[in-house]
């Protein structure tokens, strides 16, 4: 999980800074998002992809686990072919490769938004509670961090997911729970300059209670960067669970995802299906592009320092 | 600067023996372990057990008894599949490949990567910065395992240039896609990031003022900007780390290397939670170490921290 | 024939949100030992100004118009002879010494490569001269503190150092771009002195760009007061603080707080100008007391009005001073 911590930082600046008269941030940020060609693609692939995926099942000829005993394992006969209905082919099972992948990207994409939100909601509350508290509390806490952040974490997601059962739960859960760490050390930091902010310091000088500052004042100061860093967030979500897929230790059969219908592919490519690679590995990608564009794309609309 | 390695490593212990603990608990309260006996393990394996972590004894004496083992004799215990290997003996074997071609794609990632970073920088909008730009936004969509088929698929089965897999020490032949498929997508990451920060720091205030000095470009490249640049490369190197022992598990699997990986992989479908526990305890070890070095490195950078 | 010589300079920055203009056809002359205040806000292009002289505008800034510097052309030469001139004939104080020194080196690195670069002198003597010049700025223990990294100077000290590094080659012209700016009310006034003292003694000319009047009229001889990239008003200090003669200066000197006279100071109503694209007109005209039709239609040009004096006002002065009244 690899954030460029200084630009985040440096957004987070830039977004918890009070408007200058007359200049709304996010109208600002508005029109900068909207003039970003980068940005304007990736919302176009991800539209499309979103798409896909909800839609796909409606068009697709073939059920995602009914084998299609007629083509399968004839590789002159299991290509993309719109006549018989499997226009991306079969996968070596005979079953229909269209269906596959749109399941497939279903589940990636569920897997990154709800790890995603998983990671930013644990991330944000922690960050904001050891900032806020600070001294003590804040030592240990961070530490806590620093420690977790040193461990080859997909090891232990995978020691995790073989252990204790190879749900898709588990994978979600196990997925959001090891990608807070970055976030709460942002949020935390951000945290530690608002609260010295001279409303933040009325609220505490009149008796608001600690939550409720947290809640009305910290917070929405944050929403610029935990928009950023969720969008950020979606594409490695999907990233590591697709690395686990592709070694088989992630989503069972007959449920599937990108990463595994990716290493499904990559296993019979020498037999000349190719399209079993190239379909997967295509959403795969243009998924990927359209959250790291649209994410970009938002923070430097948040923040339009020239680099 | 004593104080500030000693600090470091008052991290780095606890975190190594969280880590020993944790996997340990994991490993005992997982369901279908022979600790639980709930699975048929075969009579030998099951003495061998008994003998080396006293199963008979409370849990925190286990652990002692393991921590101890692994600290002073870095003896990882007998595997619970294999009844005449430790897992010191599979680790013995795999390591050692590992770790030659991780080394040369470290290496490989950290040089090109800032050299590249640092040069489309310095010629910034021209050919060679397109290129690096490009290079580095396409390689985020090309984790390792996009990286390994689509090489294998070109150099391999197309070009027949290069084996598709297997290892010899011998023949550099066998190293050449391991590294590029695990260096492509850290070597874009530091590119990204050394360009940035690099552009970050030629419109700083110190670089005006070397230019006011009148000295020549090359020197205020050199001496002023290079190492204020590599700052936030060199903290990019720890998770980089992390990361590339993590995508040594897939090219191991897809290449057939015969690493570490491989060994990981097989022992989680076989449930074998010795030699899962004993890779991820040395792999986090070696993380640990380097994240140390990294401490170190960064002192030296930087003199603001050396206290 | 003076040291510096601006002849309609024009600055322009290009940005994604369009081209900025922050300094719109300047005229100066500046002769040898003299010193000028250039006074204005922030955004008024001051700084800008000073660093087109220099070449070190950032990268995506041009600089157009002519700057003869003892009677050579120096505006937007190649780097090579630009480098020349740098720190050897035109040197720079910059405003914040936090960040104008180089953190990751030794004081005594930052220095001595000056002397080495330009002056051709061993490590060894450059590190002497090095420690000769801190004293002369009055940095306590100078020879061991040398070898120490800027964060562990104070804010007045470091600002010695800049001075320090800045005199290294004793230039023909000190240019201090905000040099007090960023630090305390008393340090303020000990780097002043500093510099009134060191300017005297090496008879350098010196511009010096503020945003306080206050430190001008202590400092220097002659100053021009700049808004929206263009020059108000110039005159010799003293007449300026007796007779401001332009609305925006009059504005300003009311805006200092005073201690003779019993009235609270007023700042200026408004905020600093929007420098995206041309403007047409008087940039001050929607902050101006006195503004009238023609403020918004045209540019009212320098004009001479007094020995040493002028001004770029629509209104005669008689007419301000008859409102200012009423």
């Amino acid at each position: 999980m690899v954030f460029d911590e200084t630009k985040m930082n440096s957004l987070a600046d830039a977004t918890s800074q009070p408007d200058v008269a007359g200049r709304s941030l996010w109208a600002d940020a508005r029109r900068r998002f909207f003039r970003n060609k980068a940005a304007l693609l990736g919302l176009g692939l991800l539209i499309f992809v979103v798409c896909f995926a909800i839609f796909g099942n409606y068009i697709a000829a073939w059920n995602n686990s009914d084998i299609d005993y007629n083509v399968m394992g004839d590789a002159s006969l299991s290509g993309p072919s719109l006549s018989n209905g499997h226009y991306f082919g079969v996968d070596d099972l005979g079953r229909d490769l269209f269906a596959r992948t749109v399941q497939g990207t279903q589940i990636s994409l569920l897997v990154g938004i709800i790890g995603s939100a998983i990671a930013v909601i644990v991330g944000t509350v922690y960050g904001a509670i050891a900032g806020y508290f600070g001294g003590r509390v804040d030592g240990v806490m961070m530490r806590i961090v620093d420690i977790l952040l040193a461990i080859p974490y997909m090891f232990v997601l995978i020691l995790l997911l073989v252990m204790y059962g190879r749900s898709i739960g588990m994978l979600f859960v196990g997925v959001g729970l090891i990608s807070w760490l970055e976030m709460s050390r942002i949020v935390r930091g951000q945290t530690l300059t608002l609260k010295n902010r001279d409303y933040v310091e009325a609220a505490r000088a009149i008796g608001v209670p600690p939550l409720t500052i947290i809640r009305r004042h910290i917070l929405p100061n944050l929403v610029g960067v935990v928009v950023v860093f969720a969008t950020l967030l979606v594409p490695l979500m999907i990233l590591t669970e697709s690395f686990i897929s592709f070694l088989g230790l992630g989503v069972q059969e007959p449920q599937t995802s990108l990463g595994a219908l990716i290493s499904e592919g990559a296993g019979t490519m020498n037999y000349g299906t190719l399209w079993q690679l190239a379909f997967p590995l295509f959403f795969f990608i243009i998924t990927l592009f359209g959250f790291y564009f649209v994410g970009d794309g938002l923070r430097d609309a948040l923040d339009p320092k020239e680099r | 600067m004593i104080v500030y390695i000693l600090k470091r490593l008052a991290v780095a212990i606890p975190t190594l023996l969280v880590l020993i603990i944790v996997s340990y608990m994991l490993m005992h309260f997982a369901p279908g372990n022979p600790f639980s006996s709930e699975r048929a393990v075969s009579p030998e394996i099951m003495k061998n057990l008994d003998a080396k972590y006293g199963l008979n004894l409370p849990l925190w004496e286990q652990i002692v008894h393991y921590l101890w083992q692994v600290v002073a004799h870095f003896d990882f215990g007998p595997s619970f599949v294999y009844k005449d290997r430790t897992v010191n003996d599979i680790i013995a074997q795999g390591f050692p490949v590992t770790l030659t071609y991780g080394f040369l794609s470290f290496i490989a990632a950290v040089a090109v990567g800032v050299g590249l970073g640092i040069t489309s920088a310095i010629r910034r909008n021209s050919w060679l910065d397109y290129c690096a730009v490009g290079l580095s936004i396409g390689a985020q969509v090309l984790p390792n395992f996009v990286m390994a088929p689509i090489l294998v698929l070109i150099f391999t089965l197309g070009l027949h240039w290069l084996p598709g897999g297997g290892w010899s020490f011998h023949d550099p032949r066998f190293w050449i896609l391991p590294v590029i498929a695990l260096s492509t997508s850290y070597m874009a990451s530091i590119t990204r990031i050394t360009r940035s920060s690099m552009l970050d720091v030629l419109g700083s205030n110190h670089i005006r003022t070397a230019r006011a000095k009148g000295l020549p470009n090359r020197k205020v490249i050199l001496r002023h900007a290079l190492k204020p640049a590599l700052v936030p490369v060199v903290s990019y190197l720890g998770p980089a780390f992390v990361s590339m022992i993590t995508g040594s598990v897939i090219v191991d699997v897809y290449f057939s290397t015969g690493g570490i990986g491989k060994s990981f992989v097989d022992s989680a479908l076989n449930r074998d939670y010795a030699v899962m526990m004993g890779v991820t305890i040395l792999l986090g070890t070696l993380t640990i170490l380097f994240n140390l070095v990294v401490d170190i490195l960064y002192a030296w950078i930087d003199p603001k921290i050396r206290y | 024939m003076p040291l510096l010589d601006i002849k309609d300079l024009n600055v322009r920055f290009g940005t994604p949100d369009g081209e900025i203009h922050a300094v719109n056809g300047v005229n100066l002359s500046l002769g040898r030992g003299e010193a000028l205040g250039i006074v204005g806000e922030s955004g008024s292009g001051k700084s800008q100004l000073s660093f087109s002289l220099m070449g070190l505008l950032a990268s995506n800034g041009r600089a157009s118009g002519s700057v003869t510097f003892d009677g050579q052309e120096i505006l937007n030469l190649p780097e090579p002879q630009l480098n020349r001139i740098r720190s050897e004939r035109i040197a720079m104080v910059f405003q914040d010494p936090m960040t104008a020194l180089n953190p990751y080196m030794r004081i005594s690195d930052q220095l001595t490569e000056v002397l080495v670069l330009h002056k051709g002198l061993s490590k060894r003597d450059a590190l002497k001269e090095a420690v000769a010049i801190l004293d002369a700025v009055r940095i306590p223990d100078a020879a061991n503190r040398v070898r120490l990294y800027p964060h562990e100077f104070s804010g007045g000290m470091r600002q010695r150092v800049m001075i320090a590094m800045a005199l290294l080659c004793k230039p023909d012209l000190l240019i201090a771009d905000e040099p007090t700016t960023a630090l305390d009310v008393t340090v303020q006034a000990q780097i002043m002195e500093l510099l009134g003292e060191l300017r005297r003694e090496l008879g350098m000319a010196t511009i010096l760009i503020t945003h306080d009047l206050g430190v001008v009229a202590g400092f220097c001889d002659r100053a021009i007061v700049m808004y929206g990239g263009r020059v108000m008003e110039e005159s010799p200090v003293d007449p300026l603080f007796e007779a401001p003669s332009h609305p925006y200066t009059r504005g300003l000197l009311s805006a200092l707080p005073r201690l003779d006279e019993d009235t609270a100071a007023t700042p200026i109503r408004g905020n600093p100008p929007n420098m995206a694209g041309a403007t047409v007109g008087c940039p001050f005209r929607p902050r101006c007391d006195f503004a009238e039709g023609i403020c918004a239609q045209e540019m009212p040009p320098l004009e001479g009005f007094a020995p040493g004096r002028t001004r770029a006002c629509h209104r005669a002065i008689s007419a301000l001073n008859e409102e200012a009244a009423a």
